[in-house]
């Protein structure tokens, strides 16, 4: 993700050199207890509920901890050979939604990348109500996932659903089951979350768009160069600082996809469209097998930082001004 | 559709008649795209609640009414009366929730914000690079050991479930730093130099000129809130927040799609409201996300 600032940038400090003072006189004495003070309250929570659990996952991680049982018995590094080899009773159910997750991702991403951006295209001008259209469509994300979910369950019904009858009044299959059957399972399943999320998508890249000057097209149009190669030589350019952020938080976001499946197909048919992160919940808490769980979402992180770094580094390389504002 | 010519004109040395041409069928184009995307955001929705006032029959029949035939209040009051179902608790639980976590969020965030911009003690590299090296970890890492801990403490089926654990990640706190230290340093030095403590500094002259910041902060996170699935489901699933909630109400209503609609209807009406009416201020939010993300 492109930051405003570096990391490393100094920090700057209120207090003019003359107030600093000499150890142990005036106010210096105390700036540590007050930062102290000001973190501790967000430090209490990180300790608690981020750094607390990581150790305690990775010790999870290593043994046979089935939080229903009193014995846990050390197994080093078994849970993750034993995935890996397909010596765990859990290896094939696992990487099979590690297949899921990575169908689910190369269908969604591309089209939450592309089809967003042809929406904020089409929106990037004034005109009548653009506001309205642009409330439209990011209503469903306010929605929430849980709505979304349960409202398209019933409108892809292969019975009763609107989607079916109106596939038949214009003379299609109009029997199909969208959520039971394959490949209409995954198709339902992205096109939903086409539906759900490219609001947020298409609100980013359009106050993008508003961005680049316009004294760029202008330019570019005086040198001849057509709406194709506008795009390709302004548009696209101005835009690779949001890409970047826009393509990073679609990835993750489609690696993650958990309450589309959960709630519509409920994994099915069979276990096809259980994900990554539906399987390693339900290892955890449904069979009660925290190690095998935990060591599932270390792989699985893995993965997943991996396919971040990549991402990172393909934008990174072809953008030669750094960060823009 | 107003006549007046788009200020961007696709070719300015075409004759003046094509550019016309091309303007009229690029604005013809234009709503045309834009109405059929409406027609596939809003149809669904309107569905949605025209089947809440469905009898019965007419909600699972195949033949789709868009007005309903026989219009009942049937299914909510079904759903309204039934103890089993309590979705305006749901909601309301929902809504507390989310604002309390975005609170709490932008509370610890702003002031661990500002120390970290604006302060300089021991230890400050540190603190720092461990918490924004957590801001690359999956979430999904902590997820059962955050479960365990939860079930621990005894905060199962608690809002405080909902609520606390998912206020500790990092973003917060990186992001209300990166605007701390974009804001100019002379007023609070000069508060300083007069005697005001950090605390006061930071009340007085910091936080109201973060308003802004901290308002795109808790619209963020109300949003990520409301949009999270997996954690309210697994730690509260009695009688807690919408997500746990609805999926009750899909299972207990299998055959009664009307039911489940009106469900829905309940939980998405007043976040509507309250989205059209904040409308401007969320959507800057998001974009703005992006834009400095």
């Amino acid at each position: 993700m492109t930051t405003t600032q570096t990391l490393d940038d100094a920090s700057r400090d209120v207090r003019p050199d003359a107030a600093r003072g000499t150890p142990g006189t005036g106010r210096g004495q105390h700036e540590n207890r007050d930062a102290y003070l000001f973190l501790a309250p967000y430090l209490l929570l990180f300790v608690a509920f981020v750094i607390a659990p990581f150790g305690y996952g990775l010790w999870i991680s290593l043994h046979e901890y089935d939080y229903s049982l009193p014995e846990k018995p050390w197994v080093g590094l078994d849970n993750y050979t034993g995935l890996v080899d397909g010596t765990s009773p859990y290896a094939e159910a696992f990487w099979d939604s590690m297949k899921a997750t990575w169908i689910f991702t190369v269908l969604s991403v591309p089209l939450l990348l592309v089809l967003p951006l042809l929406v904020a295209m089409v929106m990037n001008e004034k005109f009548r109500g653009r506001n309205l259209f642009r409330a439209m469509y990011f209503a469903p994300y306010v929605l929430g996932v849980a709505v979304v979910a349960v409202l398209w369950r019933y409108l892809l019904d292969s019975n009763i659903g609107l989607v079916n009858h109106y596939l038949g009044v214009l003379g299609l299959p109009s029997d199909t089951a969208w959520l039971t059957s394959q490949p209409w399972a995954w198709i339902s399943l992205v096109g939903v979350t086409v539906w759900w999320t490219l609001g947020f998508n298409a609100i980013i890249y359009l106050a993008a768009l508003g961005e680049i000057s316009p004294d760029l097209y202008e330019a570019a149009r005086m040198d001849g160069a057509n709406g194709w190669q506008r795009f390709v030589h302004v548009t696209l350019p101005g835009l690779r600082p949001v890409l970047l952020f826009v393509t990073s938080v679609t990835i993750i976001a489609s690696v993650n996809m958990f309450g589309q499946s959960f709630l519509m197909t409920q994994g099915g048919p069979g276990t096809e469209t259980r994900t990554a992160i539906y399987q390693i919940a339900d290892t955890g808490l449904t069979n009660f097998n925290s190690g095998d769980s935990t060591a599932m979402s270390m792989i699985f992180s893995f993965f997943l930082m991996l396919v971040s770094v990549l991402v990172f580094f393909l934008f990174r390389d072809r953008q030669p001004e750094g960060n823009r504002r | 559709m107003s006549t007046a010519t788009p200020t961007r004109t696709p070719d300015n040395d075409a004759s003046s008649r094509d550019t016309d041409n091309t303007a009229r069928l690029r604005r013809t184009l234009q709503y045309g795209v834009l109405g059929v995307l409406t027609l596939l955001f809003v149809s669904p929705l309107l569905y949605m609640l025209s089947t809440a006032f469905k009898t019965t029959g007419d909600a699972a029949s195949p033949d789709p009414q868009w007005i309903p035939d026989n219009p009942t209040t049937q299914a909510f009051e079904a759903i309204l009366d039934n103890d089993g179902t309590p979705v305006v608790r749901w909601l309301v639980n929902s809504l507390v929730a989310a604002g309390l976590q975005s609170l709490l969020i932008v509370a610890t965030a702003a002031l661990a914000g500002y120390a970290l911009a604006r302060m300089d003690f021991a230890g400050k590299k540190w603190i720092f690079g461990i918490i924004i090296g957590t801001l690359f970890i999956p979430p999904v890492i902590l997820l059962i050991p955050n479960y365990l801990i939860t079930s621990r403490i005894g905060w199962l089926d608690t809002l405080a479930a909902v609520i606390v654990p998912g206020a500790a990640g990092a973003f917060g706190v990186f992001f209300m730093r990166q605007f701390f230290l974009g804001l100019p340093i002379e007023l609070e030095e000069a508060a300083y130099v007069d005697g005001a403590g950090r605390l006061r500094t930071f009340l007085s002259i910091a936080l109201p000129m973060a308003g802004p910041a901290l308002a795109t902060l808790a619209v963020i996170t109300f949003l990520a809130f409301w949009n999270d699935y997996l954690w309210p489901v697994i730690v509260c699933q009695n009688n807690c927040t919408l997500p746990a909630g609805l999926r009750l109400l899909q299972r207990q209503f299998t055959g009664d799609p009307g039911l489940v609609m009106a469900g829905a209807v309940v939980a998405a009406i007043p976040v509507l409201i309250l989205y059209l009416a904040l409308q401007r201020y969320i959507v800057q939010s998001v974009a703005s996300s992006g834009i400095k993300g």
